[in-house]
């Protein structure tokens, strides 16, 4: 047990050190542009139709669910709105970054953990090319970029779901739902949870890289690299997101 | 076995100093794993320079500390007569562009098509190369190893001996100075295996390299050694050409020639 707890802090500590050279790699030329684009790609469009699917089903679920609640407080029209507001502030980012954390962040790690075992990476050393410029900096960098977008595709899907879960009950008018959205909605409630998209996609990029760059010899360590950076993404997501949730409490 | 350490290697000019010095090399891994012990080793201008040792003698291991792979813990290395222990980022990578280094499993980039793995590596170095240059220079080293044909394939498709020539190719494409082999005809077969030891001599006679090869395949170590060394336990046990290796007193030295 304590040489668990010992081991996560080593952990957390040398994933903080190899986060620490993107902020100095990020600005010194050469600039991966093209690998950048490329990622940008694999990661965002790439993710759009799983991203889509799991948005429409959470604005339609939540509907669903909240629905007979709000009914029995005579507060039903109140429903797009507050199923608008948990979504955009919490559900859709949440959701979006564990599924990215599960596709990206998995990827990553085993596509940089099969490059370390087979050598490529030292290839890229030795050969004087900066295999973390070329291939973490540009990951890191897409990802941070991507997941909010993917987020706020999530978000618009999941008011889509949501306005079908509506409607399973009753015509309601596109144009008069989307009215009620934006009339409950506010900046505060736009800007945290965007902010945090950012901190997600960073994470979920950073330690799929750091868990395929420190793969050990041996090809299970491929799987092991996407298996934990799975589980070590998804868990500091739900922590960055406490953390955020605190902190937009302590301000606004 | 320590007068055999300090015997001056056997090569006609001596006069020359030589291009890659190690002397006391040590490397431990973990706390009590050790692997080298105080290793000297000098390879000079225009020598193939074979090394042989068991499994896990720490052959790999030092050509990597040469290349700044892995830092040893003790002892200096001396590239060009640059120490590269205590050079900066930049110069490393200055020397590293001189010396090629062709690793045991290829480790061609699986991503990237054979015409890619040769380009990349070329235009990351050379931002001002247009694309026919680039596309002329690849053709160029592709023929060198003779896999021009290739070209369009990725490495997946490719079988053990191409992986290897395309893995050379892609190390000569910088013009380097220096070679070094980490076994490379190991797990090819008989025939493949000449090709590649001749494939060596070729590119020594060519481009007038220096290298060093790591191998346990004897038939490559008397095609293109002019000198042998063999690691023991750290250290360099026995040291001379093919021949004299070969009738050497030890046993256990005469064994790797059976
Ligand atoms: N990166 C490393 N980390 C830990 N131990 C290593 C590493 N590289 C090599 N070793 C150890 O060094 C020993 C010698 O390795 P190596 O030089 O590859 O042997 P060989 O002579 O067969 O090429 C290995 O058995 C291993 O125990
Ligand atoms: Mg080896």
């Amino acid at each position: 047990m304590i040489l668990n707890l010992k081991n996560i802090f080593t952990e957390i500590g040398e994933t903080t050190i190899f986060a620490k050279k993107f902020f100095k790699e990020v600005f010194i030329p050469p600039y991966e542009t093209k690998e950048f684009f490329k990622q940008c790609y694999i990661i965002g469009y790439k993710s759009l139709p799983l991203v889509a699917i799991t948005g429409f089903i959470m604005g339609l679920v939540l509907t669903l669910q909240s629905r007979p609640t709000l009914v029995k407080f005579g507060a039903e029209s109140w429903l797009p709105g507050m199923v608008a507001l948990s979504l955009i502030r919490e559900i859709a980012p949440v959701i979006t970054a564990l599924i990215c954390a599960g596709k990206i962040s998995s990827g990553i790690g085993a596509e940089l953990g099969s490059m370390k075992v087979t050598e490529q990476i030292d290839a890229m050393e030795v050969s004087a090319i900066n295999p973390y410029n070329y291939l973490v900096v540009t990951r890191v960098l897409a990802c941070t970029l991507m997941v909010p977008i993917l987020v706020f595709f999530a978000d618009a899907i999941g008011i889509v779901g949501g306005y079908v879960g509506i409607n399973i009950h009753g015509d309601v008018n596109f144009y008069r739902f989307l009215t009620q959205i934006i009339q409950s909605l506010e900046f505060l409630d736009l800007f945290p949870a965007t902010i945090k998209t950012f901190f997600f996609g960073f994470v979920i990029g950073m330690i799929g890289c750091y868990k395929g760059f420190t793969a050990s010899n041996g090809t299970e360590s491929v799987g092991q690299a996407a298996n934990s950076a799975v589980v070590t993404a998804s868990l500091s997501i739900f922590i960055i997101d406490m953390v955020a949730v605190q902190i937009t409490d302590l301000f606004f | 076995m320590t007068e055999k350490l300090h015997k001056e290697p056997k090569t006609k000019d001596n006069d020359q100093s030589p291009i890659i010095e190690i002397k006391d090399l040590h490397k431990t891994f973990g706390k009590d794993n050790t692997i080298l012990k105080g290793l000297n080793l000098i390879l000079n201008k225009d020598e193939n320079l074979v090394v042989l040792g068991k499994s896990g003698s720490g052959k790999s291991v030092t050509i990597k500390c040469i290349v700044g792979l892995i830092e040893p813990d003790q002892g200096e290395i001396k590239v060009f007569g640059e120490n590269v222990l205590n050079i900066s980022k930049n110069e490393l990578n200055a020397i590293r562009v001189r010396i090629g280094f062709l690793f045991q499993s290829g480790a061609l980039y699986d991503s990237m098509s054979v015409r890619e793995n040769l380009s990349f590596t070329l235009s990351k170095h050379k931002r001002d190369l247009s694309a026919d240059e680039i596309e002329k220079e690849v053709m160029e080293a592709l023929e060198s190893v003779g896999l021009a044909e290739a070209v369009d394939k990725m490495p997946s498709e490719l079988s053990g001996g191409m992986r290897k020539r395309i893995g050379l190719a892609r190390t000569l494409i910088l013009k380097p100075e220096i070679i070094l082999y980490d076994e490379p005809t190991t797990g090819l077969d008989t025939i493949t295996s000449r090709e590649i030891s001749e494939l060596i001599l070729d590119i020594k006679n060519k481009q007038k390299t220096a290298s060093i090869i790591i191998t346990h395949d004897m038939a490559c170590a008397k095609l293109t050694a002019d000198r042998i060394i063999v690691l023991k336990e750290g250290v360099i046990h026995a040291e001379g050409t093919y021949e004299e290796l070969e009738k050497d007193e030890d046993e256990w030295v005469r064994s790797f020639f059976q």
